[in-house]
């Protein structure tokens, strides 16, 4: 009887109420912020019902999803990897486009004057941070930015490569690299900025970071899923995401 | 294999051999101390080294990042003496897994020293043999299977680390990118063939490793 009662007990303690839904959401670094905010304005309506975040590199998350990984969204930092999960079967199309991301200069100097690319091979620019270019997309424009600037034969030996967008910031907050190439967003949120100081990248120095998400197939079809992709459209989103200073689709530089 | 997976594996080679001597250094003393002090300070020195068999590898990345950063104490100092920051650096790798794998190596050395007890020593002493004498004649020798032990051990355990090299690595190639986050990476980017070869290379590796501790460093040895 004992026994009985303890099961009983511990069935009551781990199960969650019964019309509450769940979903998990992988989202690409750059988001850290944001996408807490959107969640929590999200949950004041509905607060019988989880979302949970997990953040990291796009590609890490693209391979962990072609492994069956139990995500329901895909927020990624690119396009590509939403639209490739699409054309494996794994994603619900189409890839929903949700921001425009920009990258930044940033070091931890808020006096610090504006800095231009061609100004990172000098010399007290000793390690420079970007995201890791094989995986995280953030890197790979920050790497063709550099090239289209000229300085990447100059600078590649003092590279430092975060695993992601978020860790590639983390490492010049924390002065251990001089500088680095980082997200907007990230450089925008609260522990970043008035920390440091930024320079915008020109856009034109490398292919637009047009961010989409998609809702994946292994969920069949949770509504919660559906409501939180539906909830990105709505204006008090857009809002909190032109305030991490992303281009929301609408706009004219998004599309 | 790729230059960069050949790079890495050399790297972690480096690091390995040059971690294990310095363990062999610095835990040799700690380990004979801790085998032969009656000061009650044994118990504290004895968790303190044994605390990275316990801390998550991220504790352990987030205090160094934070000490040998601009700002923490370690950094100040290398900065002053003109060294430069450590952390994305192969000198800071070094240090990093000092700490990572220090247990590893004291611990099979700390035993061996208590299996060897006070009778040799007292005998040497005996023979007009002095401590530095007794401890080099006499005590070392006797321990050697746990200097085996623990050089192979603490080996092993610097190639197999992970958490804290991602944390103060930065992932730089010939500097701090050894072959576990290189694996990582290789995941990461969906390039399985080259993580195939190299996770092979470390299973492969692991076991001898292991098979050479209990072939060579059998627990029961015959009296000499």
């Amino acid at each position: 009887m004992t026994f009985l009662r303890f099961i009983t007990l511990a069935l009551l303690l781990v199960a969650t109420p019964l019309h509450a839904g769940q979903i998990r959401v992988a989202a690409a670094a750059d988001l850290r912020f944001a996408m807490d905010e959107i969640v929590s304005l999200f949950s004041k309506s509905r607060p019988a019902d989880r979302i949970e975040v997990s953040y990291g590199s796009s590609g890490k998350f693209y391979a962990q999803i072609r492994n069956g990984a139990p995500f329901d969204l895909f927020f990624s930092a690119d396009s590509e990897l939403p639209e490739k999960l699409v054309q494996e079967g794994l994603a619900i199309p189409e890839v929903e486009p949700y921001a425009l991301g920009r990258i930044v200069l940033w070091r931890p100097d808020s006096d610090a004057r504006p800095l231009t690319l061609t100004d990172l091979p000098r010399p007290e620019n000793r390690r420079i941070a970007i995201a890791n270019p094989k995986h995280a997309p953030y890197g790979m424009r920050a790497v063709e930015a550099l090239k289209a600037a000229r300085v990447w034969d100059a600078v590649e030996s003092r590279l430092v490569y975060g695993e992601n967008i978020a860790q590639t910031a983390q490492f010049v907050q924390t002065g251990n690299a001089d500088i680095g190439i980082i997200a907007l967003s990230l450089a925008l949120a609260p522990g970043f900025a008035g920390a440091g100081s930024y320079t915008l990248i020109p856009a034109d120095l490398h292919q637009p970071l047009r961010q989409g998400f998609v809702i994946l197939k292994r969920v069949e079809g949770k509504a919660l899923s559906r409501d939180f992709a539906a909830f990105f459209g709505t204006a008090d989103v857009r809002q909190i995401m032109s305030r991490y200073g992303f281009s929301v689709p609408d706009t004219p530089a998004a599309r | 294999m790729p230059n960069a997976d050949l790079a890495a594996v050399w790297l972690t080679l480096k690091l390995a051999s040059v971690v294990t001597l310095l363990l062999l250094l610095i835990g040799t003393p700690i380990a004979w101390w801790l085998a032969r002090t009656r000061s009650r300070l044994k118990g504290v020195v004895g968790a303190l080294v044994a605390l990275p068999l316990v801390l998550p590898p991220t504790v352990i990345g987030f205090y160094l990042l934070i000490a040998m950063g601009p700002n923490g104490p370690v950094g100040q100092l290398t900065q002053a003496l003109g060294i430069g920051l450590l952390p994305f650096t192969f000198p800071g790798l070094v240090i990093a897994s000092v700490f990572y794998s220090l247990p590893f190596v004291v611990q099979p050395i700390h035993n061996a020293f208590e299996a060897v007890g006070e009778r040799p020593l007292e005998v040497a002493a005996t023979l007009r043999a002095s401590p530095w004498d007794a401890f080099w004649s006499v005590a070392v020798p006797l321990a050697r299977p746990g200097f085996i032990s623990g050089a192979i051990l603490g080996f092993a355990h610097t190639v197999g680390e992970f958490g804290v090299v991602l944390m103060i690595g930065g992932n730089i190639p010939n500097q701090t990118q050894v072959v576990s986050v290189q694996i990582y990476d290789h995941v990461e980017a969906l390039e399985y063939t080259q993580a195939h070869w190299l996770s092979g290379g470390m299973l492969l590796f692991s076991f001898v490793v292991l098979l050479a501790l209990y072939t060579f460093n059998p627990t029961r040895r015959k009296p000499a």
